[in-house]
């Protein structure tokens, strides 16, 4: 019953607050989203913590991805042992990068005076969440060695199991405890995500790249002005 | 031709004593918030001197502005590629020590203490953390050249003087000063905007006024260090970036903005420039010794029919185009190019514009003794106690020569306002046609630097904002409304 709930109701609830509090507050305005920088406040401490927390986590799920989409390219290249050290030895090191970034994000949240004045109750507690999603993440492929492979052959099939609205909860029923606790604070962060910081993510400013590089808006209908007199 | 119009500011450093009235205006209408306290997006600094936030001049740290890079312009520390791969930390951040950690006082305490022999005090408090805290800086710490070894003797600007004419500068006798008000430029090629990864910032098309869009702005705040001014600023409370938005909601509706209604000195002007917005590119990338005319030539001239003609298909409006014809900067800074921008070497081609200050009267001492007689007092400059390097350092990117045709004309004014009212000088006539000017045109600007009314100061096109809301916005039905402000509380999540 607990299985049920964790593993095939909670997912989709959480997807549909993230889904309908996100676009929500995009479309009612967007000024919640913001990357809320406290590099302002405190400098040489954010350029470690932030730094590695954001080139590890964003290379880890670049693989979670990559994984979901392409279980069997995955394996099939894991199949020759010095491409699954290599894949595996830059897994954990990303892993790793994000925890101790992640860590000293924590630490100087905590230790700066300036930067608890801007540090919310949802701050911390979605700091916390992303600390135990980060070392238990870490922890799985330490303590029981698993890893892409692993990922590839038995978790991605229950996730697309998911995704096509048939969830298999058959297929983590006999996982370890320190998988289903990584499953379900995955779907803790999805669901309050909208209501946290981290919603700067979904505002990636990749269109940066082709806009052009000055910016001029009218108020008014240039040509229909002229009109008006 | 591509003509638009701006809204140009003219600020007339001759004039300015130094009150800081501008910037208490500014700070009671805009920033005085939680997050912003410690944002002037007006100040006054005392030059020489670092300014704020510190050392703000100091490109190699801020890499603020645009550098000249093979045929085109690019941003000097943003860009598309290094701003994206900076943006989990932005090495070129000012931080709140660089400007100052905003502070109030426990004046609670004064009345709360208990009786004793010594005086209660009010201890400082600090408006961030509210911790008690010892002041380290504050709003124009270095005022009138106060500390002056750690700041005025930092500026940056010196650097282009010889070790000789910099000691000369701090020896207390022949100490010198000047004020450099300042606020955002609402340049044509502005570099916050182009840092901004968001593209919240954007230049008003009627106006030229730049501004920060508060619902897109994320907090990726690399418009920050991206203005060479430092005239973006970070609200570490709400996470977003505020600027000088030029009071356009008084603007729009005739009123004139604040900082300058307020201004004491009365030097400062307002009125609008039409440029053509195809040299844009071109002007930016001018060589530095002819940036300033070249800023100058992309100014048009609002008499000239073609320009008309080519504004009206643009769709400015004629009741804009005829407040150009009136535009007071227009005639500071073109017709008697008496006006410089302020680090034209930035390149972000800034529309305020400043007359530099003629000053002090009495030049440089020689053997102890000012040289009080007629003909010196009014005729040298180049014995000006601040040195010229020093003002082209600022206003020219170096080029002196552009610094002295300036100074020269004011002081042709000077001499034949003298010969006017006083009749004691003679040299009037050499003095006009070495700067060719006429005794009518000395006349004019003596009389738009020292008698021109508020009307004549400050000629405001009408914004034609009923018209442009009406094509968006059903009137009627948003009557009474709030015309601006947040329509989101700002707070944190
Ligand atoms: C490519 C996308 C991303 C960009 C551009 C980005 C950018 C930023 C920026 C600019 C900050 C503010 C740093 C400062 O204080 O100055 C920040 C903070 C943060 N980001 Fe990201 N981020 C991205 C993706 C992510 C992801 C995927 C996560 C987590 C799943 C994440 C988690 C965080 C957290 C927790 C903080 C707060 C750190 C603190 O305690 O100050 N970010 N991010
Ligand atoms: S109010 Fe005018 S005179 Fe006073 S400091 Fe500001 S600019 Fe100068």
């Amino acid at each position: 019953m607990s299985d049920l709930i964790l593993f095939a109701i909670l997912p989709y609830v959480a997807l549909g607050i993230e889904l309908s509090v996100s676009l929500y507050r995009y479309f009612g305005g967007s000024y919640k989203f913001s990357s809320l920088s406290s590099e302002f406040l405190e400098q040489k401490e954010l350029f470690w913590g932030s730094t590695a927390w954001h080139y590890g986590i964003l290379m880890v799920l670049l693989g979670h991805v990559l994984g979901f989409l392409f279980p069997k390219e995955v394996i099939a290249f894991g199949n020759v042992s010095w491409r699954l050290l290599v894949m595996e030895t830059s897994a954990l090191t990303f892993g790793l990068m994000a925890l101790v970034g992640l860590v000293l994000l924590v630490r100087r949240r905590a230790s700066r005076a300036r930067i608890r004045a801007v540090t919310t109750k949802m701050d911390v507690f979605i700091l916390l969440l992303l600390l135990i999603q980060v070392a238990s993440g870490v922890g799985i492929a330490v303590v029981h060695r698993w890893g892409a492979m692993w990922y590839a052959s038995a978790l991605v099939p229950y996730l697309r199991s998911l995704f096509i609205l048939e969830p298999n909860i058959g297929l983590v029923a006999g996982m370890p405890p320190l998988v289903k606790l990584h499953l379900v604070n995955a779907y803790l962060i999805l669901g309050i995500l909208p209501f946290t910081r981290l919603v700067h993510f979904l505002v990636l400013p990749i269109s940066y790249i082709w806009r052009s590089w000055q910016i001029v808006i009218w108020n008014y209908d240039r040509k229909k002005i002229r009109q008006v007199k | 031709m591509n003509v638009r119009s701006q809204i140009s500011i003219l600020f007339h450093l001759d004039k300015c004593i130094g009150c800081h009235t501008c910037s208490i205006a500014c700070k009671n209408h805009w920033t005085d918030r939680k997050g912003a306290e410690y944002m002037w997006w007006n100040n006054v600094e005392t030059k020489p001197g670092t300014g704020y936030p510190h050392r703000w001049e100091n490109q190699e740290d801020y890499k603020g502005g645009w550098t000249k890079d093979g045929s085109k312009v690019s941003l000097k520390g943003s860009g598309k590629f290094r701003g994206l791969k900076n943006i989990f930390h932005n090495p070129n951040l000012p931080v709140i020590d660089d400007y100052y950690e905003p502070f109030t006082y426990k004046y609670e305490d004064l009345f709360t203490a208990p009786e004793c022999d010594d005086q209660p005090i009010a201890k400082a408090v600090s408006l961030i953390t509210g911790k008690e805290m010892e002041i380290k800086a504050g709003p124009n710490w270095d005022d009138d050249l106060g500390g002056s070894p750690l700041y005025a003797r930092k500026d940056p600007n010196l650097e282009r003087l010889t070790q000789q004419e910099q000691d000369d500068l701090f020896q207390v006798e022949r100490l010198v000063m000047m004020y450099l008000p300042r606020i955002c430029n609402h340049c044509l090629n502005p570099s916050c905007l182009a840092s901004c990864p968001s593209g919240a910032i954007y230049k008003r098309g009627e106006d030229g006024v730049v501004l920060v869009n508060q619902e897109k702005c994320r907090g990726w705040r690399m418009c920050v260090s991206g203005c060479p001014y430092k005239k973006v600023f970070y609200n570490w409370n709400t996470g977003k970036s505020e600027k000088c938005l030029l009071c356009y909601p008084r603007i729009e509706s005739g009123q004139i903005p604040a900082c300058m209604h307020s201004c004491v000195g009365r030097i400062r002007y307002l009125g609008v420039l039409l440029y053509d917005a195809d040299q844009i590119e071109k002007v930016a990338h001018a060589d530095e010794d002819k940036l300033v005319e070249a800023h100058r030539e992309m100014i048009l001239d609002p008499f000239d029919a073609k320009v008309i003609a080519a504004a009206r298909a643009n769709g400015v409006h004629d009741s804009v185009i005829e407040s150009a014809q009136h535009s007071p900067v227009y005639k500071f800074v073109k017709e008697w190019k008496m006006a410089l921008p302020l680090h034209p070497e930035y390149r972000t081609l800034p529309m305020l514009f400043y007359v530099p200050p003629l000053l002090p009267i009495l030049g440089k001492m020689e053997q102890d003794l000012y040289d009080t007689s007629d003909e010196a007092y009014f005729t040298t400059i180049e014995k000006s106690r601040l040195p010229i390097k020093y003002l082209a350092s600022l206003f020219s990117a170096g080029n002196e020569g552009t610094i002295r045709e300036v100074l020269k004309k004011m002081m042709a004014v000077r001499i034949h306002r003298r010969k006017e009212t006083v009749g004691d000088i003679n040299a009037v006539e050499k003095a006009l046609t070495e700067v060719g000017l006429t005794p009518k045109i000395a006349d004019d600007i003596y009389r738009l630097t020292a008698l021109a009314p508020l009307e004549e100061r400050f000629v405001i096109p009408p914004a034609h904002r009923e018209e442009a809301i009406e094509m968006t916005k059903m009137v009627l039905v948003e009557q009474g409304d709030t015309g601006f402000g947040f329509t989101e509380q700002p707070s944190r999540m």
